[in-house]
């Protein structure tokens, strides 16, 4: 038990970073290059436009979904009534996959068929908003359905996080008259640090990882305007039969998580062993 | 924070002793609450109109939707893209359509959701109540699976399969699911049987109760919950896989996710929207329903699997 996961995980994670230090082509093989691999990684458009691609697209996710999800969160903590009908609205694109978010949304976007050419025929025949064959605004699209199948997920730790809070507060501020927005802004938010963290860490190692949504939305395009780092390793490994850059970019990738990781879990984890 | 607030309280109302009290009664139409609910309608209409659409267009035939709108209701009800999608859609040279993926899915679904889960649940079990050499090192490990991102495993995996002479065949699929899934689900288990009591373990164990007494005849029974919540997460997971299943099955073995975005996202012949929403439907069914079955713990399913983890 313990010695698979080790194998596997320790091993197999040792393994990539191993080989691609190799000019492996077809099948991995020892012979060693040096960082030339990374060299060419970074030298490369196409990759160059990926980590671009992920980092707007990782940046812009993460600020509108937090600020959606909690805003939603607070909305629903109204003790509104018919909450648990929004909540299920709000929350079942996070069941469905990435493909069928993905292939929902190339409809929508459809520029003959969908928005566009639905606000056209209503009279504004100058209407464009094509994100999917607009190589500037893809990302746009991305977006938006990344956002429309991620968002309720977020909502729904909210949630969580703004039930967890001590009703005195809520009692003590009214009765100090602070507004209502003021005390979400001073009092709740920096209450819920841990959950906005825990969530943080969450979307981001999502975000780095994406795949499955640029295939069905885009496949990469148009061109290669939408390439992500996670569809640079497939195609390298699988398809241009070039392993050993697969396996540097796969690689990196790793880095950007643990850069992410190594933070959080040092204050989740260390700081309990010491307290 | 807590305290400072709390404190101030008595004094704050002593300052005030015959006001009213209780929260103050609310119009109905006050502009707070008509904002309040229109905000939450127009996002709702929001997340509710793909669903909505994908419906629309399946029902829809190709001439309708070649001069309506994607949003209008269909005007003549057609079954026929849905039996396409589900007997006769083509993705290559095979035009038996989805069905084939649906079973495939189902194949792999069903052997790794159970495997995945007894063995995980097992694990935690062992984490989370016996002491044992290098638990700290599994459970950093495991911290590190349940986060790393899969490229970096991908192709050692492949030489795995490829050793084991499983690559390409469903239960190679199944294999890499129990093993991607193991980290998630360890935790998850491991947290919850932490919070089961320890003096009911004790009391076991003076009773002579061993390894697997304890953990089929006390913690199984206990802990059904936690059961149905890694169920509900590992089955969406699994069938929503689209990256394993096309890299570690051929073809013929795809399980419905990756069939689909072929089906769909083909370039041969002529585009058949409502064919290919009517297939997007069938694929995100499972889950859906799913999703809709569990209701409350589907939240608790992620939420648990998220936090904590």
């Amino acid at each position: 038990m313990i010695l698979t996961a080790v194998v596997i995980f320790a091993g197999g994670t040792l393994w990539t970073i191993f080989y691609s230090f190799t000019g492996s082509r077809m099948l991995p093989k020892e012979n060693f290059v040096g960082l030339a691999q990374y060299e060419r990684l970074w030298g490369s458009n196409k990759w160059l436009i990926a980590i671009e691609n992920l980092a707007i697209f990782g940046v812009c996710s993460l600020i509108f979904s937090l600020v959606i999800g909690f805003v939603l969160a607070a909305l629903l903590d109204q003790k509104i009534r018919f909450e648990d009908v929004f909540r299920t609205i709000f929350l079942y694109p996070f069941a469905l996959s990435f493909i069928v978010t993905g292939l929902v949304w190339q409809w929508i976007l459809n520029p003959q068929y969908g928005i566009e050419g639905v606000v056209r025929a209503l009279g504004w025949t100058s209407f464009t908003f094509d994100p999917l064959y607009d190589a500037d605004i893809v990302i746009i699209g991305l977006l938006i359905a990344g956002l429309w199948q991620g968002t309720g997920f977020v909502m729904c730790l909210m949630l969580a996080g703004l039930r967890g809070i001590d009703d005195d507060i809520w009692k003590a501020a009214r009765i100090d008259g602070i507004p209502m927005w003021k005390t979400y802004l001073l009092v709740v938010i920096p209450m819920m640090r841990p959950v906005f963290i825990t969530t943080l860490v969450i979307i981001a190692a999502g975000i780095i990882k994406v795949y499955d949504l640029v295939v069905a939305l885009t496949s990469g395009g148009p061109g290669i305007a939408s390439q992500v780092p996670a569809m640079y390793v497939y195609t390298n490994m699988f398809q241009a039969q070039n392993l050993g850059q697969g396996l540097a970019a796969s690689t990196m990738m790793l880095l950007s998580v643990l850069i992410v990781l190594i933070p959080w879990a040092y204050l989740e984890f260390g700081g309990r062993k010491h307290g | 924070m807590a305290e400072s607030t709390v404190g101030a309280l008595p004094t704050a109302v002593a300052t005030d002793p015959h006001g009213p009290r209780g929260a103050r009664p609310r119009p109905v139409f006050s502009r707070r609450n008509i904002f309040l609910y229109g905000t939450l309608l127009l996002v709702a209409v929001y997340y509710a109109l793909p669903l909505y659409v994908m419906v629309v267009t399946s029902l829809k035939g190709m001439p309708e939707i070649r001069l309506g709108n994607i949003f209008s209701p269909p005007v003549e009800v057609t079954f026929q893209p849905w039996v396409k999608a589900w007997s006769e859609a083509c993705t290559g040279l095979n035009c038996d359509g989805l069905q084939r993926g649906f079973w495939n899915s189902v194949i792999i679904t069903v052997p790794s959701v159970v495997i995945s889960i007894a063995i995980a649940s097992v694990n935690g079990y062992a984490l989370a109540n016996w002491r044992f050499k290098g638990a700290n090192v599994f459970f950093t490990i495991l911290i590190f699976g349940a986060f790393i991102p899969y490229q970096v495993l991908l192709y050692p995996m492949v030489i795995l399969l490829r050793e084991l002479g499983l690559y390409g065949s469903l239960w190679g699929l199944v294999l890499v699911h129990t093993i991607f899934g193991m980290p998630i689900l360890t935790l998850l288990f491991r947290n919850y049987f932490s919070s089961i009591p320890e003096e009911l373990f004790k009391a076991a164990r003076v009773d002579g109760a061993g390894f697997w007494g304890i953990f089929l005849q006390i913690m199984v029974p206990m802990s059904l919950p936690i059961f149905v919540v890694a169920m509900i997460l590992q089955i969406t997971g699994i069938w929503n896989d689209f990256l394993f299943g096309v890299i570690y099955t051929k073809p013929a073995n795809y399980p419905m996710t990756v069939q689909l975005n072929n089906i769909v996202n083909s370039v041969q012949g002529v585009k058949e929207y409502n064919v290919n929403m009517a297939a997007t439907i069938l694929t995100g069914l499972v889950p859906l329903i799913v999703y809709f079955a569990s209701g409350k713990l589907f939240v608790r399913g992620i939420a648990a699997g998220a936090v904590k983890g």
